[in-house]
């Protein structure tokens, strides 16, 4: 159960931890976890942060938030790999989300998987050999009415064919 | 992410630096409001204001208003500018070519009667989106100009919390997260529910796939929410609030952290709103990418910091939900609701609709439909003015195949219904649900055994894996639907496919499971014969599946 009532008296206790490294990045990360009170409820939030600064989640980031919240490594590596937003592998170069949503499936984003994999060799969920192309899929943007759509680089592109995500994704 | 409204940090600025609009000299004779919702910002419409302000700057014309505004609706022809004082839609503007658009402004006179909405806008009636393209959701000033948090400030000056519980009681108000409880119930049972410290959440979780209101909503017109909450906490007696919302929209959460800030900062959030000692703190919690989240019980797990997994109920958390706390969940388009509610009455809001569902419902239109969009319609209109009236038909005036609505834990309609009111009852009895508003219009390019098998592969993704119901046969039905998919399906099959489907209904702990055969159940009640095609004569009728035809390798 991941009832926690008694979570913000806990938070008090924890004190400020050393960072892995004297990387900058860390001080993101530990803003994020000063604002909210070190409460262990914050985790996902911290993680959020800590994914936004770093591109993924290692090891020690896990360690590191986990000692620092209080709360068990265990939890955070459950709570890591139970939603599909975190990822605990680094990302490639560029980032190309397709929507597989129902509105795009309809109208073609499963030959715009197929065609990618075809030409570049990476199904969703995985980085081109050469670190510049991560493929991911996500269930609907929101953005039903461009179908079939996608996120390149952070920008949503729709209406999309097999063809022109291709080109998009050469011309990177 | 977590944005505190009141709370005593010092004041930052409020947001991004936005380019100025043009300065007005006096009263606005002409204004131009620009989509700045995600799907025509996805189409370059922040290019479009930039250059539209600049042109109108240039052409000198010092009483026209270019204005940011949430979502016009006819996402499929983004970027849209409007004209209100005439009526005009601009679709698909471009910031190169905005000539046409200001000769239009300038050429608007002052009482000029606005040409007839389109069919599209005509037949829908605006209640929770009404500010939808008429406000700047960034802007504070500009929602209260449109009459809001007039609703909270007369609830707290004017009425007593159980008033404001009776209006949305007598609203007749049905949940419109898809569930369609009486949201007045709700607020009864937390308002009286004992506790020092209670809690709302608004559920912004928006997992279904093909639904886009709630974001919609949350970007248009932010404040809406954020005031329908506040009434919610003063009604039922809580000083928190949450909005959970998923990660996935980072337009509506952005939008929603500054209206947060500055409602805290002009006081209608925080301690002591409009002066009145009620306290009222709203919080925003990312989701992280899990459709089971949704479910309330899974969602106040999540907000607690771990993984997303539903418990059993009772205890409901109305009773006992966050910290043990009673917790009133509702939904974006609930809260967006409220406001109105409280503002007309309810009983004017329960002259809309129907007898036992009322009011208006929000419905995201996309797939194979002319106008993609968000429309807002009074329940009982039927599927075929929304598909045809209002949605403009099927692309290619291709057939209409079926409506499929209530995402993974809904059903598809075929098109025999398609003259059948659109309410809770109604789209029960045929085997799907109203869900929370996603309608996905299919034509005759759609396999019905693979939409099936889509819903099925997006369960057995999206099952948490607590209860082997939901974990393992997800799991397995998705494979009796690809053996059936591929053409290696046996009719034994597909009995052991509906026998499955009915345990993993009934003895699924959440919603998520207990829903999730809904798809194949539909499928199978009105498009068997699709089954028996891929199975018997191992053809897909429409062309999608790759079924193999071993029955020639066989003999030969």
């Amino acid at each position: 159960m991941t009832t926690e009532p008694e979570g913000r008296a806990v938070a008090v206790a924890t004190a400020k931890l050393q960072a892995p490294s004297d990387d900058k990045r860390w001080r993101i990360v530990d803003t994020r976890m000063r604002r909210a009170g070190r409460r262990p409820d914050a985790l996902i939030e911290v993680l959020h942060s800590a994914q936004e600064a770093f591109g993924y989640l290692d090891t020690d980031t896990l360690a590191y938030v986990a000692a620092s919240l209080g709360v068990p490594l265990s939890r955070v590596y459950g709570v890591a790999t139970f939603y599909s937003y975190f990822t605990l592998k680094p990302q490639g170069e560029h980032a190309c989300v397709v929507c597989t949503g129902t509105a795009c499936y309809i109208n073609g984003a499963g030959g715009i998987v197929a065609a990618i994999r075809r030409e570049l060799g990476v199904r969703p969920g995985e980085t081109t050999p050469d670190g510049k192309l991560s493929l991911l899929s996500a269930r609907c943007l929101g953005s039903c009415s461009l179908a079939p759509a996608m996120i390149l680089d952070g920008e949503v592109q729709g209406k999309l064919t097999a063809d022109a995500v291709l080109a998009r994704l050469e011309a990177l | 992410m977590t944005e505190i409204a009141g709370g005593d940090r010092p004041a930052r600025p409020v947001r991004r630096r936005r380019p100025r609009a043009p300065v007005l000299e006096g009263p606005a004779r002409a204004s131009a409001h620009v989509c700045q919702a995600a799907s025509c910002l996805s189409a370059s419409s922040d290019q479009v204001f930039d250059a539209l302000a600049d042109q109108v700057t240039q052409a000198g014309l010092t009483d026209v208003a270019v204005k940011r505004v949430g979502c016009l609706g006819l996402c499929a022809a983004g970027p849209l500018v409007e004209v209100p004082e005439t009526g005009r839609l601009f679709e698909r503007a471009h910031p190169d070519d905005l000539s046409g658009l200001v000769d239009a402004l300038r050429a608007v006179t002052p009482g000029a009667t606005p040409i007839p909405p389109a069919p599209f806008f005509a037949r829908q009636v605006r209640v929770a989106t009404e500010n939808s393209g008429r406000v700047d959701p960034e802007d504070l000033d500009d929602y209260r100009a449109h009459g809001g948090y007039r609703a909270l400030e007369t609830a707290l000056h004017e009425l007593t919390p159980a008033e404001v519980v009776d209006q949305v009681v007598r609203s007749g108000l049905r949940g419109r997260g898809g569930a369609g409880d009486p949201t007045g119930r709700k607020w009864t049972t937390v308002a009286k529910a004992s506790g020092d410290q209670k809690y709302v959440i608004c559920n912004a979780d928006e997992g279904d796939p093909g639904a886009f209101m709630d974001r919609s909503v949350l970007e248009s017109d932010p404040h809406r929410v954020l005031e329908g909450m506040a009434i919610a906490g003063y009604a039922v007696g809580a000083s928190r609030g949450y909005v959970y919302c998923r990660a996935e929209y980072p337009l509506a959460t952005a939008r929603l952290k500054t209206a947060i800030r500055l409602a805290g900062r002009a006081g209608l959030l925080g301690g002591s709103i409009a002066d009145t000692g009620f306290e009222f703190q709203v919080e925003l919690r990312l989701g992280a990418g899990a459709f089971v989240c949704g479910e309330e019980t899974a969602l106040i797990a999540s907000v607690h910091g771990g993984r997303g997994t539903p418990r059993p109920r009772p205890p409901y958390p109305a009773v006992s939900g966050l910290w043990r706390s009673p917790t009133l969940i509702n939904n974006v388009e609930t809260f967006a609701t409220i406001a109105p509610i409280i503002r007309n009455g309810g009983d004017w809001y329960a002259g809309i609709g129907t007898e036992t569902s009322k009011g208006t419902k929000v419905f995201a239109l996309a797939g194979r439909v002319v106008n993609t969009g968000l429309v807002e319609v009074p329940m009982g209109i039927t599927l075929r003015e929304i598909v045809y009236d209002i949605g403009g038909g099927i692309v290619d005036g291709r057939p209409f195949k079926a409506v499929q609505t209530g995402g993974p834990s809904g059903g598809c309609i075929p098109s025999q219904y398609l003259d059948m009111p659109v309410d809770y009852e109604s789209l029960k009895e045929v085997g799907s649900i109203m869900g929370s508003g996603g309608m996905i219009v299919m034509d005759d390019s759609s396999c019905m055994v693979d939409v099936a098998r889509y819903f099925m592969d997006f369960c057995r993704e999206e099952s948490c894996g607590k209860c082997i119901p939901c974990r393992v046969g997800t799991t397995q039905l998705h494979t009796l639907l690809t053996r059936i998919c591929d053409g290696d399906a046996t009719l034994a099959d597909l009995a052991q496919l509906e026998g499955l489907s009915d345990m993993v209904k009934h003895t699924s702990l959440c919603g998520l499971g207990q829903s999730a055969p809904n798809p194949v159940f539909s499928t199978l009640r009105y498009f068997r014969d699709e089954y028996l095609a891929h199975i018997q004569d191992r053809r897909c009728p429409a062309g999608v599946c790759p079924v193999v035809d071993r029955s020639e390798a066989v003999t030969t």
